[in-house]
């Protein structure tokens, strides 16, 4: 029954990922209008359903019977390209993220993580690189200046904010040497989960926090970011041209980089799906999981409420005279206190 | 063996398509397509951390910044600069010359290694790397190694400083 | 050190504003819930036009034609015609028997009711002027009259 374990139990849990993702996405949407509904003392969505709780499905219904136009002049096979290779890898973040601890169901241990690799961080980074061409190539097929404008900004502003986040992860990728036995560190994510730390261990993992929350937040193209698709300089960036389902794809895309890059940064710095008596009732964990992730969305919803969007340059200036540096001296300081430990 | 054959063949289908496609665009993302292929062969050998190095950095990296600069200077499609009064002979410009010795030595050293049996062994020994672990690669990168990899590193740096200077000079 | 300075007063800035947005999240919203609730317009706010009458329930408007002069855009459109001595519509000697409002030349400029000398015609407070077609923006004399809220409002000037 070898192919239970390969194919069957990896497709289901796929399959509900999928499910929960995309849903999790509409409901998304709800609650960033909701909520940035607030900070601006407005209330927010509120006409379909109770608490304007149908918006996301007339939303998506509206998005789907839109006629679907494709405008001449376009690079026909990247324009329609473009879309479907921005959404795939903002899905395939969260093959690698522990959402609980092993069930018992069914007779079987099953861990809740559709892969449970051993280079679980690199994939994740290896993914959201791969993530950028989406944009870059829907920009550059749209053949449209402001489109352009906006995939030349993706490109370059996720090239150099990855690298203050490479580096701020294999900072505390180091730290994980403490935790190991064989004092040799792993990239798997289900063990950095796993991972029991000391107090002053987690302080400094959180003191790297507010730097990794900047990177992601450039990373995924949000507000204060969002400079592939500033509306008032660029009309909506690399995706003016889209719209119907294609714009669709891209909306969907924003946002499950929001929901992967809280999965990875909940998993990193506060313990992914742990807490209190997780160990007796392991069921606890997936609601922990939930829980702190919602916490890490409103944090990126409140940043974008909060801050105004600064000007390109200074963007990449601050990137690379601050963040960059910044980074290095702890990944330097990092080393030294694993070393000497 | 018949995912490799599979993989094999996109990505000389994809090398083909590097050098033949008349959009440099086209060209970025055969190239780009060829990467992943590499990538999905490593970890056909157990090199899972290499695939996705393989992965960050030329898929995550150098192909964005070749469509970086693909982009900046136009992507429109190429002109075909042959000029068809010329002799084939005549056509044997400095650089095609040099390319095509590249390519003649590349192929002797396939070739070599073919015959004499040093590539077919060579796969076998993914055991000895530990199934690809990071650890593994990491020991042996900085003890046997330790001598090309520093080179290597000087050759970045030398790149990065030339790379400051060229943008320092107004 | 000014360096360090300025990053340390940049983070402070920067979570001054997330305390901004705290306190906005955590006090109740300003929002008027529009069409549920009344929005709350000014004394002298102009929108429709009325015609008013006396308690009698005769009317106000004698039909002098005035408001029709007085109108900058050539809104208003007045027939007048001799009162019926047995049965008078309003108290002087002639009253409109044709009163139109063309609300799609209107400015709602008030001058009309400047003009009038008996204040019948009143612009009210009743706003909600959209229309699912142009024959509903020409007001005849019976909708002028009896309006869906009546809001009587004689300003001082
Ligand atoms: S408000 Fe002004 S424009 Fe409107 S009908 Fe009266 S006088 Fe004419
Ligand atoms: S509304 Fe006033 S101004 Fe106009 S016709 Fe009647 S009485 Fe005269």
């Amino acid at each position: 029954m070898d192919w239970i374990n390969l194919i069957l139990i990896p497709a289901i849990k796929s399959v509900i990922l999928v499910v929960v993702l995309l849903t999790g996405f509409a409901y998304l949407t709800w609650v960033e209008r909701k909520l940035i509904g607030r900070f601006q003392q407005r209330i927010g969505p509120n006409r379909a359903w109770k608490f304007g709780l149908g918006h996301p499905i007339a939303d998506a219904l509206k998005m789907i019977f839109k006629e679907e136009t494709i405008p001449n002049y376009t690079d026909k096979i990247l324009f329609a390209l473009g879309p479907g290779l921005a959404l795939a890898p903002s899905l395939l973040i969260f093959a690698v993220i522990p959402v609980g601890p092993t069930l018992r169901m069914f007779g079987k241990d099953i861990p809740f993580v559709v892969a449970d690799v051993n280079i679980g961080l690199l994939w994740v980074l290896a993914v959201g690189g791969i993530g950028t061409y989406g944009t870059v190539l829907g920009g550059w097929a749209s053949n449209n200046k402001y489109s352009l404008l906006g995939a030349l900004r993706t490109s370059a502003q996720m090239l150099s904010y990855e690298l203050p986040m490479g580096i701020l992860i294999i900072a505390l990728l180091l730290t994980t040497a403490l935790g190991t036995a064989d004092g040799s560190g792993t990239l798997n994510l289900v063990e950095i989960v796993r991972m029991d730390r000391p107090w002053w261990l987690w302080a400094w993992i959180w003191l790297a926090f507010p730097l990794y929350f900047i990177c992601m937040l450039a990373e995924t193209g949000r507000k204060p970011f969002d400079f592939p698709e500033t509306e008032n300089e660029l009309v909506a960036g690399y995706q003016t041209e889209y719209g119907s389902i294609k714009f669709a794809l891209y909306y969907m895309t924003e946002y499950l980089h929001v929901l992967g890059a809280s999965g990875v940064a909940v998993s990193v710095f506060f313990g992914g799906w742990r807490g209190p008596f997780v160990e007796q009732f392991p069921g606890l964990g997936l609601l922990y999981f939930t829980i702190k992730l919602l916490a890490m969305v409103f944090l990126f919803i409140w940043a974008s409420a909060s801050v105004p969007r600064p000007r390109y340059d200074q963007l990449l200036k601050f990137c690379w005279t601050f963040l960059f540096p910044a980074a290095l001296i702890y990944m330097a300081i990092t080393a030294v206190g694993v070393v000497l430990l | 063996m018949f995912l490799f054959i599979v993989f094999a063949l996109i990505a000389i289908v994809a090398g083909l398509g590097v050098i033949l496609s008349r959009k440099p665009v086209y060209s970025a993302l055969f190239l780009l397509v060829n990467f992943a292929t590499l990538a999905a062969l490593y970890i056909m050998l157990q090199a899972q951390f290499l695939a996705a190095v393989q992965i960050i950095v030329y898929a995550g990296a150098i192909v964005v910044l070749i469509l970086f600069v693909i982009m900046l200077i136009g992507g429109g499609e190429l002109r075909d600069i042959r000029d068809p009064n010329k002799t084939l002979l005549r056509r044997l410009t400095a650089p095609r010359v040099t390319g095509a010795v590249l390519a003649l030595l590349l192929l002797a050293a396939i070739g070599y290694g073919l015959i004499t049996g040093t590539l077919n062994s060579a796969s076998g020994s993914a055991a000895a790397f530990n199934n690809g672990s990071v650890q593994a690669i990491a020991s042996v990168l900085y003890t046997d190694y330790v001598l090309p990899f520093e080179l290597a590193s000087v050759l970045l740096l030398v790149g990065m400083i030339g790379a400051v200077v060229l943008a320092k000079n107004e | 050190m000014s360096y360090v300075n300025e990053v340390f007063r940049g983070a402070v800035a920067i979570a001054q504003a997330f305390g901004v947005t705290l306190k906005a999240l955590l006090s109740s919203p300003l929002t008027v819930e529009y069409p549920e609730q009344p929005a709350a317009v000014y004394p002298r706010f102009r929108a429709r036009h009325e015609l008013r009458r006396y308690e009698n329930g005769l009317e106000r408007c004698i039909g002098c034609m005035l408001c029709e002069a007085a109108c900058p855009t050539g809104a208003i459109h007045v027939e007048a015609a001799e009162n019926d001595p047995e049965h008078p519509t309003s108290p002087g000697e002639r009253y409109a028997k044709v009163y139109d409002v063309n609300l799609m030349r209107c400015v709602f400029c008030g001058d009309c009711e400047t003009a009038c000398p008996v204040e019948a015609v009143v612009l009210g407070h009743d706003f909600e002027l959209a229309v699912y077609n142009r024959a509903g923006l020409l007001l005849q004399k019976e909708q002028l009259l009896n309006p869906k809220a009546p809001n009587v409002v004689v300003r001082a000037e």
